[in-house]
């Protein structure tokens, strides 16, 4: 795999910062099929109790699954990827949209070729996925 | 209502197969801002000991999501999907899916369990290819809020 990079156990990932729009959650919509309106429809967000649109829980998840596989160089070693969902991403219609911080460090050699990466995803000052993690083939 | 914890363990019946195209893997990987190579250039890919261009590892979403609405709508089970929140998600990948894979899934109800008045489903969604490799398994938990919650 891509030896070019220390896989060590205490690596940090090089850190990425994503901002979501309104218009990448409609783009997520359409690339995933996913049309839930609390995901683009301020009104279906409000009548259900949100705050306001919110972005994909899974688009979330895919944006801090680049993480790993810009650092690991072919995201094909990504062999588990996983989290739960713990506060959602507030994406108001202003222009700003929502900015998700995201940081990952390789926390445990798992001995059989693969290493355990953890994942935090902060958005608000506050981490919205709960143990995210991937396991990546380093050997 | 509570959802009947009898219906773990049950199976449902394979999908359609989905064929993965290059030009699918490349709009979902600028929906997600996903710049590797390996997702657009079939060259790039396959240096990288691919046969084709891989999907970014959410991808298989796509795939599943459209299998667990068989569960979700399944009129047995009697899920109000219109208070399901997605509690959280698993990808195991036993090889990256590529373009050019005829993928079929079948969802498998692996848990039921009821906490606080809402209900928690598991799904596990199996695809494989049509020629029956297996490629990666999906694990979704699904919460589906109860009235009072």
């Amino acid at each position: 795999m891509s030896a070019a990079v220390s896989t060590e156990v205490g690596t940090e990932l090089p850190a990425l910062s994503v901002r979501l729009k309104r218009d990448d959650l409609v783009r997520y919509a359409g690339a995933s099929l996913d049309f839930n309106p609390i995901h683009w429809n301020e009104k279906t967000a409000k009548e259900v109790g949100l705050p306001d649109v919110i972005a994909h829980g899974m688009l979330t998840m895919a944006v801090a699954s680049r993480i790993v596989a810009e650092w690991i160089g072919d995201p094909g070693a990504i062999v588990e990827y996983g989290c739960r969902f713990g506060r959602p991403v507030v994406v108001p219609n202003d222009g700003e949209g929502a900015l998700v911080e995201v940081t990952a460090k390789v926390t445990k050699d798992l001995g059989d070729g693969t290493v355990k990466v953890n994942i935090n995803a902060a958005f608000d000052g506050k981490s919205v996925l709960t143990g995210a993690f991937a396991r990546v083939r380093v050997g | 209502m509570p959802l009947d914890p009898a219906f773990i363990g049950r199976s449902y019946p394979p999908s359609q197969p989905y064929d993965v195209s290059r030009e699918k893997i490349r709009e979902f990987a600028d929906a997600i801002g996903a710049t590797s190579p390996a997702y657009r250039d079939a060259e790039a890919a396959k240096a990288l000991g691919h046969r084709d261009v891989i999907a970014p590892p959410t991808f298989a979403i796509v795939v599943s999501m459209k299998t667990n609405e068989t569960v979700m709508f399944d009129p047995e089970l009697q899920l109000d999907y219109s208070r399901v929140v997605h509690g959280d998600q698993n990808f195991t990948h036993h090889r990256p899916i590529t373009a050019g894979d005829q993928l079929v899934s079948t969802a498998h109800i692996d848990s039921i369990t009821s906490r606080m008045g809402n209900d928690m489903v598991t799904v596990r969604t199996e695809i494989s290819t049509v020629d029956g490799e297996l490629v990666a398994t999906a694990k979704s938990m699904l919460v589906v809020r109860g009235e009072d919650a």
